[in-house]
């Protein structure tokens, strides 16, 4: 935001400035889509693969599961809370929906119902998470971790041994077939984030979900109860990261037990990095979005580049911390606690 | 105040019944009586004072009156009728509102959603919002109070003085959920306010006045008798006085406030003669700005304690704690003992010899699960320690030393200092600023805040040993009495500013009142 020299000329020291009223987007929200822009041009000035059209498809594409994760693990953060259950609640809806629809392993064929009866299955487990912490007062932590292991658990029970693979036409077709040049994944992906944004600007539960990380007492001195829209936000997660589970199924053709590996802790990195804060109340679902493409941008850019595999984890994790100290600089000189 | 005013509230008219009614309200913390029977009227379309120093009981009523606390007896009228107010909705229900000193808003909502919180109605339908309703809705509210703020605007993002309003707004809404007109209570709304915010403030409360009774909370005293009809008096959880703001004078209402007692001597210096001070103070303080004090000079003599006096708001606290790095300063020079102080942390302040005592003790003092030695010895770590090691005997030695020269009473040096009553926590503090034998400057945030009579006079004393060891110590005081009688020199300021020095030599202390003149 702009100040007038004016202005400036006008503000004491003993009054801190009048901060203008605002209704748009600050300017530090838009430091992450920034540095998206930044890092794309960087890598498609060095490399010619990386600009192609082929390219940026396989970015989008790769980035879909990722995306729909983080929509859902937005608004856990958004309340301030955190969930590290997605990759057990994605092994259990990608072992169910193998197994739900046209497969090798049973005569199911449910099809469309399916994959509805897995993501309910996940917002179950979602569910789960949320009352262990309202009920239980288990810190979302420890609630989601144990979610977690039971997701896995229930996928192990389901796998049985013998991997089921899928035959069903459209769930196949989600990953292979294309529209407009994207894969059906990208355009499910493209979908939740709309929805997800619409739920967040416009629906009482994504707003209390915002407030509760702002100042949940104040919630309370007004007279919500806040308890049933915690629990709602970890079941309405558990949904996301429920047709996460399906869409990996969709790609690789099988439900696996590990469908879900490594996608707690990339959804988490994704939201903040898009500049949704781990203490809540700030982000969203447009933030996290662009954050998952920050890092999907990232990891292609660097094997297009020709950085060794072996670097590029690191280099990732070194970015990826920078890109949260820069938008934490604002508070850095207060005397602060971090943990 | 103008005659016609006098007129008009001298002879009320046949009392009518009372929007709120309050009789002999008790509420008991461990050790301390906040409420000893308070009782309040509050007439129908009247503007009640509530005024009291720290600690009379003021915010505890407050609480009482909007079921945040539960009394340990008495009874709270409303429209006549008793009520038992179970939570801030609960009182919301019967009419009572209150603006909290610490604003209850929402900081990443809009000022509309913040003003219809809990009670959207037709803003959200089935869970989805309607901003368009929303935002018509904050705006009736808004509306009442005249107030121009954009109802889509993020709360953050309006000034401090712009988010009362919203508040106000937001307080307002109880008439959605009670017939009568409501009683609002605001606490403290002026202390962060520039004149001008103020003027309009004070305009919403008359207007406020037309449809609903309002309790105004405030130090300030020419505050309460410009908009004020009457003003209840409390002093030590008990209802002292009930005065017509019209012609009462603010020096007869401090009389109330403050007690028959101007001057408490039980805590003066007995020490009959001191050394004559050096002529260089150990800590002179130049110019010294921040972002809530402004060009404040300061000079503290080695066994000097130097009070610093000021209402709400003053920037004291601020002061205090940018002497200890712990607050950003803009501008101005600080020396102790002749070297320049480089105020960039609180850990350059203490390798300097600061010690610091801040005023929440729980949450800024010490670190509550960890024992009483672990505390003590929390700042300097080489006293301890032999080599690079902590040495178990070495520290056991030295904090049963402390433990038995402050006479604190714990079962063990290894007990959590959370177990321990508030005065001995309040000793190991101290005593952590000890231990190293070389702490020159000790900066005291309210060091007696929440400790009961015995304790208090314990750390007094402990602050006057440690002044005649020649350390220079700044007091913020709990109360003026306590300043005047533990200061030798009182630095009053308001609005940020130093506006007087007052000396306050044992055997030739100024009253309360001296001071106040200069506070408000």
């Amino acid at each position: 935001m702009l100040t007038s020299p004016a202005e400036d000329t006008e503000a004491t020291v003993v009054v801190p400035a009048r901060p203008r009223p605002r209704r748009g987007v600050s300017f530090r929200d838009a430091g992450p889509p920034v540095a998206l822009i930044v890092i794309f041009a960087i890598f498609a000035a060095l490399s010619p693969q990386f600009r192609s059209v082929a390219n940026v498809q396989n970015i989008l594409d790769a980035a879909a599961v990722l995306a729909v994760v983080a929509c859902g693990i937005t608004f856990v953060l958004m309340m301030g809370s955190i969930d590290l259950s997605s990759a057990g609640v994605m092994g259990a809806s990608a072992l169910a929906v193998a197994l739900l629809v046209e497969n090798n392993r049973n005569g199911n064929d449910l099809g469309l119902l399916g994959i509805a009866l897995a993501i309910l299955l996940a917002a179950g487990l979602g569910a789960l998470s949320g009352l262990a912490l309202v009920m239980l007062k288990v810190p979302s932590f420890m609630a989601t971790l144990g979610v977690s292991a039971v997701g896995l658990g229930l996928a192990t029970l389901m796998f049985d041994g013998v991997q089921p693979n899928i035959s069903d036409a459209m769930l196949e077709g989600w990953a292979t077939g294309r529209f407009l040049g994207f894969s059906g994944l990208a355009w499910i992906a493209l979908g939740c984030v709309l929805l997800g944004w619409l739920i967040q600007r416009y629906t009482r539960l994504g707003r209390y979900a915002y407030a509760i990380g702002g100042a949940e007492e104040v919630l309370a001195l007004s007279g919500v109860k806040v308890a049933p829209f915690k629990v709602a936000v970890f079941t309405l997660a558990g949904a996301f990261y429920g047709l996460g589970g399906v869409m990996v199924t969709s790609q690789l053709g099988a439900g696996l037990v590990q469908a879900g590996k490594g996608y707690d802790f990339a959804a988490i990195t994704a939201a903040v990095v898009g500049g949704t804060l781990l203490t809540g109340g700030r982000g969203g679902v447009l933030h996290s979005a662009v954050g998952v493409l920050l890092i999907t941008v990232l990891t292609n850019g660097l094997v297009q580049i020709g950085v060794s595999p072996y670097w590029q984890g690191g280099v990732q994790g070194l970015i990826v911390v920078a890109a949260v100290a820069a938008a934490v600089i604002p508070q850095r000189r207060r005397n602060q606690v971090v943990k | 105040m103008s005659i016609d005013v006098e007129e008009k509230f001298v002879t009320p008219p046949p009392a009518p019944v009372p929007a709120l009614e309050v009789r002999g309200l008790v509420k008991h913390y461990p050790g301390v009586k906040a409420l000893d029977g308070v009782d309040l009227v509050v007439r129908p379309h009247e503007v009640l004072g509530l005024a009291g120093e720290n600690g009379a009981g003021k915010s505890t009523l407050l609480k009482a009156l909007v079921g945040l606390v539960k009394p340990d007896a008495g009874e709270i009228y409303v429209r006549g009728e008793r009520v038992r107010l179970r939570s801030v909705v609960n009182a919301a229900e019967h009419g009572i509102g209150m603006v909290f000193q610490e604003q209850s808003l929402v900081p990443n909502l809009t000022a509309a959603e913040n003003i219809v919180l809990g009670s959207e109605g037709a803003g959200v339908r089935g869970g989805i919002y309607r901003w368009d309703r929303m935002r018509r809705l904050a705006q009736e509210q808004l509306d009442k109070i005249g107030s121009h703020i954009d109802p889509l605007a993020r709360t953050d993002s309006l000034s401090f003085a712009d988010r009362q309003m919203v508040e106000i707004a937001k307080v307002l809404r109880i008439e959605q959920r009670s017939q009568h007109p409501p009683v609002i209570i605001l606490d403290e709304p002026t202390s962060v306010l520039e004149a001008k915010e103020i003027e309009t403030l004070f305009a919403q409360v008359r207007r406020l006045r037309e449809f609903a009774s309002v309790i105004f909370v405030s130090h300030r005293l020419d505050e309460v008798l410009d908009v004020c009809d009457r003003v209840t008096v409390l002093r030590s959880g008990r209802s002292v006085g009930e005065v017509p703001t019209a012609g009462a004078a603010p020096a007869e209402l401090h009389r109330m406030m403050i007690g028959s007692t101007g001057s408490d001597d039980h805590y003066h210096d007995n020490v009959a003669t001191r050394a004559e001070t050096p002529a260089r103070p150990r800590l002179v303080v130049r110019g010294l700005s921040g972002r809530t004090f402004r060009d404040v000079d300061l000079d503290v003599h080695a066994g000097e304690i130097v009070g610093i006096v000021g209402v709400h708001g003053s920037g004291r606290e601020d002061v205090c704690r940018a002497l200890f790095g712990a607050e950003p300063t803009t501008a101005g020079e600080v020396t102790l003992d002749g070297a320049v102080l480089q105020l960039s942390g609180t850990r350059a302040a203490c390798a300097a010899g600061i010690g610091y005592v801040p005023a929440e003790r729980k949450i800024e003092g010490m670190v509550g699960p960890m024992s009483v030695a672990e505390n003590m010895t929390l700042t300097r770590q080489r006293a301890r320690c032999s080599g690079p090691l902590v040495s178990p005997r070495k520290q056991a030695s030295l904090v049963d030393s402390w433990i038995s020269r402050l006479s604190i009473r714990t079962p063990h040096r290894g007990t959590p200092i959370q177990r321990l009553s508030g005065g001995n926590q309040q000793k190991v503090v101290l005593a952590r600023w000890l231990v190293s034998g070389d702490v020159r400057l000790l900066l005291l945030d309210h060091p007696t805040r929440g400790l009961d009579i015995g304790a208090r006079s314990e750390v007094y004393r402990l602050m006057r040993e440690l002044a005649n060891s020649g350390v220079a110590t700044v007091l913020l005081a709990d109360s003026l009495e306590e300043a005047i009688g533990m200061s030798d020199r009182i630095v009053v300021m308001s609005d940020g500013r130093v506006t007087a020095e007052v000396g306050c030599p044992s055997g030739a202390k100024p009253t309360p009142l001296d001071l106040v003149k200069e506070m408000v």
